[in-house]
């Protein structure tokens, strides 16, 4: 009891000796302000689990039972040996759940890791130079923004072929116009800070002021609104699984098990709706999440 | 030390181009501390960006240390002039610590050493240890105009560009960073430029005072002619009024000049 008092009294100490414990407080004081609220650390258990689910698939379930054809019990309903039901080709569906999670989950940090980079990286340079280099990246922003999303997505999955992969591209493609508009913002407002003039002032490259001044400032927008985001691209490759164009049968992924479950809907449900819930969990905990972020960064700058 | 000549800031071209200071020259000897003073909007701080390098000028010549500068300044030109705004609250980075703050000019100049630095230049300028790890937020508006000095003495510059410095600040505040500034002076012989419109500030401080007024220099004379109120021009003795309080000669002497 008396060690977690001091390392409480370490974090919080308003005059840290070290980089290191001015950073960590500056963690935990968010850290305290963040699990005063309720439906945020709702979100955050659910993306844990998320996580954790996805990481320890293997142990969870029988990997072999994902893909497993037991034709004799299709289409069973949920029971204590088929947690969730049995699909129409006689697959466990629990199974596919929990690996169908690794699915959503490689798409999500793939795409994130794409989008955020460039919507940063164009974003940034936009707002910071300002003049034609603005007005250029700006209007190829547009021009993407322009399409709607998911007919976009269709149009470069059907190009590409379908899979995992080019789902992601797909999906990265029409996301990232949202966050450079948002970085471009963010840098403007920062653009004539005093801050920004003394480092000038200093002999501070572009590329220095940027990288240590600027995007510290435009990173915690971004990345809530990622979060934010992360329903919206896990629907879209649900959407995209549900049309065929992700992942190919017969590898889990939560909306091409919807869509495979739409001829039994009516008489065996938990084919279609099991997964439809994992869905809208999901979706809803990443929301929850990115809300309280925000709530957490609001407080923060006020 | 520094040497202006004819020196001409504008904004825009052709009918529509503003001129923001125009003809301003004056020189300030090394370790001499040069007052701008002004109302808002008389091109006192914009002077002071062109010589800081922040804002081109577009015509006339500026000097600093006999070499005169030019458009894109070199890490060593950028090194011997450095600047203190007038905001403390913006002039800080608000996501880095006093220390984080204090290393970039470190790194960028590679100058070594870092830890003996930025703990000797903290000392210098009145804050302690327990500040040197604390974010802009939880330090005082003075505090936070001492990290600001500190920021630009940590290069060792030789010329020390003042913005207002203290009219952020309340008034006990004000005398104690002034003091500050003073001293600095002369323990590093810093040749000093500061721009306020409080002339109390800029006598307190500065030996040679320059006066401007629509973006030109109207009037140069010392603090001892400005507190005993030899002035020749018409403005400064306007000026110097209204510093003392509004009373009733000073909106006689307004009217007259409308």
């Amino acid at each position: 009891m008396n060690g977690t008092l001091t390392w409480r009294g370490w974090l919080l100490d308003p005059a840290p000796v070290s980089r290191r414990q001015a950073r960590l407080g500056r963690w935990f004081r968010a850290w305290l302000a963040f699990r005063r609220n309720g439906l945020a650390m709702t979100g955050l258990f659910v993306v844990s689990a998320l996580v954790l689910t996805a990481l320890a698939a293997p142990l969870l379930v029988d990997p072999r039972a994902a893909i497993l054809q037991v034709l004799t019990e299709r289409l069973q309903p949920p029971s204590s040996s088929h947690w969730f039901g049995v699909d129409e080709l006689g697959r466990d569906i629990f199974a596919r759940i929990v690996f169908g999670a690794r699915t959503t989950l490689i798409i999500v940090a793939l795409v994130s890791a794409i989008v955020t980079p460039v919507g940063l990286g164009i974003g940034l340079a936009a707002g910071y130079f300002g003049s034609w280099i603005d007005a250029v990246l700006m209007r190829i922003t547009d021009i993407f923004l322009s399409f709607p999303r998911l007919v976009l997505a269709l149009a470069f999955a059907a190009a590409l072929g379908p899979g995992i992969e080019n789902a992601v591209i797909a999906i990265a493609l029409t996301t990232w116009p949202p966050y450079a508009r948002l970085a471009r913002a963010e840098t403007l407002t920062h653009r004539r800070s005093e801050f920004i003039e003394a480092a000038e002032l200093q002999g501070a490259s572009h590329l220095r002021i940027i990288m240590s001044q600027i995007m510290p400032l435009c990173l915690p927008s971004v990345i809530i609104r990622l979060t934010l985001d992360m329903a919206g691209i896990i629907l879209t490759a649900a959407g995209l699984g549900f049309l065929g164009l992700a992942a190919q049968p017969p590898a889990p992924e939560w909306g091409a098990m919807v869509s495979s479950g739409r001829q039994v809907l009516l008489g065996q449900w938990w084919v279609s709706t099991i997964p439809g819930i994992a869905i809208f969990v999901t979706s809803v905990g990443f929301n929850l999440l990115g809300d309280g972020l925000r709530d957490v960064a609001d407080s923060r700058s006020s | 030390m520094i040497v202006l000549e004819h020196v001409t800031v504008s904004y825009g071209t052709g009918i529509g181009r503003i001129f923001a200071a125009s003809d301003v020259s004056f020189r300030v000897e090394e370790g001499a501390a040069f007052g701008l003073v002004g109302e808002s909007g008389s091109g006192k701080s914009t002077v002071l960006r062109a010589i800081a390098g922040l804002i081109p000028h577009a015509e006339g010549r500026v000097m600093l240390a006999g070499r005169e500068m030019p458009m894109r300044r070199s890490t060593s030109e950028r090194k011997m002039v450095q600047m203190v705004f007038q905001d403390p609250y913006g002039s800080l980075h608000p996501n880095q610590t006093v220390d984080q703050t204090l290393s970039m000019p470190i790194a960028i100049h590679k100058l070594g050493d870092s830890d003996r630095r930025i703990s000797s230049v903290l000392r210098e300028v009145g804050l302690g240890r327990e500040h040197r790890y604390r974010y802009p937020h939880q330090l005082s508006g003075g505090q936070r105009q001492r990290v600001a000095i500190a920021r630009a003495l940590v290069l060792e510059p030789r010329i020390l560009l003042l913005d207002e410095p203290t009219s952020a600040l309340d008034v006990s505040v004000q005398a104690e960073i002034l003091n500050l500034l003073a001293r600095l002076r002369q323990i590093h012989g810093l040749t000093l430029l500061m721009v306020s419109h409080d002339l109390a500030v800029i006598a307190h401080l500065c030996e040679r005072i320059g006066v401007m007024s629509n973006g030109s220099l109207i009037e140069l004379t010392s603090a001892e002619a400005l507190s005993s109120g030899r002035v020749t021009h018409s403005y400064t003795r306007q000026l110097l009024r209204s510093n003392r309080g509004f009373d009733r000669s000073g909106a006689e002497i307004v009217d007259a000049a409308s």
